[in-house]
């Protein structure tokens, strides 16, 4: 079977379009020159005739990273065993959640609380899979490439980019942490990780001039060394920095105020986001995309405060990041999942804060998502496993296989294992 | 016993760069072609049995011309690790350290305190090629360790998981080998506990000390046996564990070749673990032929900059190389996570670009001035390719590095067409050499 129906996840028409190129300058505020004739390599024209064909939809992943507390993020307030369980970490105020009134958002979350009212958020309160695997890096593993199996190496994302991506565009799979994230490790076509749109740039003293365009065109040509696997992986990366690096040049002089406020934070989390709307908006032909959220999760002592604030820049980056793309009018185009590697003990340990658990909660945001809960929050009785931890109620693979099939409308057992074996849940409205 | 092969091919310069980069930092000016000169034998003794440290050459300062103050300032940490990988006398204790830095991965974001991670640093610097036991034991009740994986909220009566699940799944035996349950975690967090510390606004963190009040000295079961554990038990019992020799040499050998150890190899190496001495296994993996004759290795982003400057024998001047480190994906006493970074993934467009940068960082200061051309300028591809290599210490470069080196030359000059371009091209066509040199595949791998 063909891996995309979608006439706009075709890969575009041979041949390049002025028009376009135009487009993506003018929207920037910047010269046509930037695509200029006399500049315009083979790769350029890859570049805009992927920037020419219709806009892609745009799958954004945002990991929270050690381990989310699920029984945090929204917190079973009326379950009679949940201050018994956590005496001392026990949540109060927050929003009722509307879909289970056991349950309340997390303080922080109010932002979340705000969009799932809206109808934008689905939420997967206890997400995981079978025989759950407590070490950090297995189960991280699991999810990255989207299945029980240590022995992959390509990433669920990437998977699905070496089916319908293209052998010259790295920004199809864009890893926006400062280092490429594993769920979009491909086998065949380039990705890029940056850590934003308006710094990629390769200076060096005393080189300026055609020279300095020489040498930029010299990384590509690296491109062209191997034999030795490793001399390989430097040319291919050195190959697909100076794609990217034509790829982004409208940026690097463009101002790049967002239109609305973004949370004036040190950590990067809502700038990089705010770089990403920003890239979305210009059209730049951005496919998947990964990031790391503000914080930290692994929250093994002094659960309370910490989760407070990374949860609190999190929930505030991501509602600007909505709002954003609300007001570019390319909201449509986009939905985001939020999900971490596993949840957490459901008793507090007695550092004031949480073990490695099972089960997880896992959100799906944007104007196009269903907005209705997915599996269930089965209880602190019967809900837990003879560990103590969180049973999941819906499974990861299955959430991947419905974003596959559903938003990027791709056959999802073409790209996840046994993807047969996991029902779909419905995840966007009609 | 199975005896391990040892690599009998030729040894001359070309091998000991190699080595030189496995073991340590690369060579200084001419350092390849004197340890070629005394044979492998030799060579691997003299890395795995070095003598007292030496630091050679200017102290490292902070670009305003002070000293470092790597307890207290931000980036300096990073700086004066890496000072000390560009000046030493003992490349392999030094690189050892920066395995150990990977193996028990502790990051000053959890721990807040450059001072004990400093004191950590020289605990792996003091264990590099000893014994792997007293290793873990010394690493358990490490303040800095205590602090990142919460050894010291470890109490009887309210356990804390965190170390227990990483001294078994990342430091001793591995996931996924069925070497341990969730239960052996739990007990073994048990036997753990009882490492206590102060705080004050003051000193921070101090006084790391066992109580054995919050110690629990009740029975465990740790890997089916019955007994009232302590936390030297709990080290002694995974260093014992039948499946750790396989876990620990496989560990060690990934630090030095890309691919695993075949069958055979894997056995004669855990064989010379038997006393958990690092040392001899070390130096096995050093003599293998796999190391000389296998493929190459992607060096990592703090090795190539160490390297770079230790080639050309340049001082560490400038904290700029903390941010450096970070943009090129390694920050020392900043890895990722608790499982260190990831060997296989160092390389992406981001991680490329910093090391770009740390390349430029390096020219800096040292670019030719187009503006006074320096006497004898030459302006042709192969003359000028020539003196970049030379600027470096003349790194071997495979041809067809070359070729697409002396094509950028050529084709650069030729888009000179105004006098001045004719004049100022080659100055600039020289320093961009230097810059694609030290980045291309040939200066990152080794």
């Amino acid at each position: 079977m063909a891996c995309c129906d979608d006439p706009a996840l075709r890969p575009p028409p041979a041949g390049g379009d002025l028009t376009r190129r135009s487009f993506v300058a003018r929207s920037l505020g910047l010269a046509l020159s930037v695509y200029g004739a006399g500049r315009l390599g083979l790769f350029d024209e890859g570049v805009a005739t992927a920037a020419a064909s219709p806009p892609q939809r745009v799958l954004v992943t945002v990991f929270l990273e050690g381990g989310a507390d699920a029984l945090a993020l929204l917190y079973p307030d009326g379950d009679p065993l949940y201050r018994r369980l956590r005496p001392r970490l026990a949540l109060s105020g927050g929003q009722p959640f509307a879909e289970d009134d056991r349950l309340r958002w997390h303080p922080s979350l109010d932002p979340l609380a705000q969009l799932h009212a809206e109808g934008k958020v689905t939420v997967l309160p206890s997400v995981g899979y079978e025989h759950p695997d407590q070490s950090h890096f297995t189960s991280r593993h699991f999810w990255e490439v989207g299945a029980t199996d240590t022995g992959l190496r390509t990433g669920w994302l990437g998977r699905y980019l070496d089916r319908v991506g293209s052998p010259d565009n790295p920004l199809q799979g864009v890893s926006l942490t400062g280092q490429l994230q594993p769920s979009l490790a491909t086998s065949r076509v380039p990705v890029a990780a940056l850590d934003g749109p308006s710094q990629y740039d390769f200076w060096t003293q005393g080189v300026w001039d055609e020279v300095e365009r020489h040498m930029l065109d010299t990384l590509g040509a690296f491109g062209s060394l191997g034999g030795d696997p490793a001399v390989h992986q430097v040319a291919a990366v050195a190959a697909q920095s100076h794609r990217l690096y034509t790829q982004l040049a409208p940026f690097g002089k463009a101002k790049l105020a967002p239109p609305v406020p973004y949370p004036d934070v040190q950590d990067s989390f809502p700038k990089r986001l705010a770089g990403l709307a920003a890239m979305v908006g210009a059209g730049l032909p951005l496919h998947c995309v990964a990031l790391e959220a503000a914080g930290e999760y692994d929250t093994h002592a002094d659960q309370a405060s910490g989760l407070a604030a990374s949860l609190a820049t999190t929930a505030q980056s991501l509602l600007a990041f909505q709002r954003d793309l609300e007001s570019r009018g390319v909201a449509d185009r986009v939905l985001t999942l939020v999900w971490s590697e596993f949840g957490r003990r459901a008793a507090e340990n007695g550092s004031a804060g949480t073990d490695h658990g099972a089960a997880g909660a896992a959100f799906v945001i944007g104007t196009r998502a269903a907005g209705r809960m997915v599996g269930e929050f089965a209880g602190l009785k019967a809900g837990l496993d003879p560990d103590g931890n969180l049973r999941a109620t819906s499974d990861f693979r299955g959430l991947y296989a419905a974003l596959l099939e559903q938003w990027l409308q791709c056959d999802a057992a073409a790209v996840l294992p046994d993807a047969h074996r996991f029902a779909r849940p419905k995840l966007l409205r009609a | 016993m199975a005896a391990l092969p040892v690599y009998e091919g030729p040894f001359g310069a070309a091998q000991a760069e190699r080595l030189l980069w496995r073991a340590g930092f690369g060579p200084r000016a001419g350092e390849a072609e004197a340890l070629a000169a005394k044979g492998l034998d030799a060579a691997v003794a003299e890395l795995v049995s070095p003598g007292p440290e030496r630091l050679v050459g200017p102290e490292p300062t902070d670009g305003h011309g002070h000293r470092l103050a790597p307890f207290d300032a931000w980036g300096h940490d990073h700086c004066w690790w890496l000072d000390r990988m560009v000046r030493t006398s003992r490349p392999l204790v030094e690189r050892m350290t920066l395995v150990w830095h990977d193996w028990f991965a502790t990051s000053n974001d959890g721990v807040g305190s450059q001072r004990l991670m400093l004191a950590q640093n020289n605990l792996f610097r003091a264990n590099a090629l000893g014994d792997f036991e007293q290793l873990v034991v010394s690493v358990t009740r490490d303040p800095a360790m205590l602090l990142w994986l919460n050894g010291t909220e470890n109490r009887k009566g309210s356990p804390n998981e965190n170390y227990a699940r990483e001294l078994m799944e990342l430091f001793t035996l591995g996931a996924d080998r069925d070497a341990y349950s969730e239960r052996d975690v739990r007990e073994q967090a048990r036997s753990l506990t009882g490492w206590q510390n102060r705080w004050s606004k003051r000193r921070g963190d101090y006084d790391f000390h066992f109580d054995s009040g919050a110690h629990d000295g009740g029975t465990k079961v740790v890997f089916g046996k019955r007994g009232a554990f302590s936390w030297q038990d709990a080290c002694t019992s995974c260093v014992t564990h039948p499946l750790h020799a396989s876990f620990f040499v496989t560990k060690l050998w990934s630090y030095f070749l890309p691919t695993p150890p075949d069958a055979a190899t894997r056995a004669g190496l855990e064989a010379l673990y038997e006393g958990r001495d690092v040392r001899p296994v070390v130096a096995a993996i050093l003599k293998h032929p796999a190391l000389h004759e296998g493929e190459r290795m992607v060096k990592p982003p703090v090795v190539h900059v160490a390297g770079l400057l230790r080639r050309i024998g340049a001082r560490v001047d400038t904290t700029d190389w903390a941010w450096i480190g970070q943009l090129a994906g390694q920050q020392l006493f900043y890895p990722p996570n608790v499982a260190g970074w990831d060997d296989s993934r160092w390389l992406d467009t981001a991680t490329f670009r910093g090391r770009w940068i740390a390349v430029s960082r390096i020219l800096q200061h040292r670019a030719l001035n187009p503006e006074h051309p320096p006497r004898g300028q030459p302006s042709d591809p192969e003359a000028l390719l020539a003196r970049a290599v030379e600027f470096w210490r003349r790194p071997p470069l495979a041809d067809a590095t070359q070729r697409v080196l002396l094509g950028f030359a050529a084709g650069a000059l030729r888009s000179a067409k105004a006098d001045w371009e004719r004049r100022v091209y080659p100055v600039l066509v020289e320093n961009a050499l230097r810059q694609l040199v030290a980045v291309s595949p040939d200066l990152q791998t080794a």
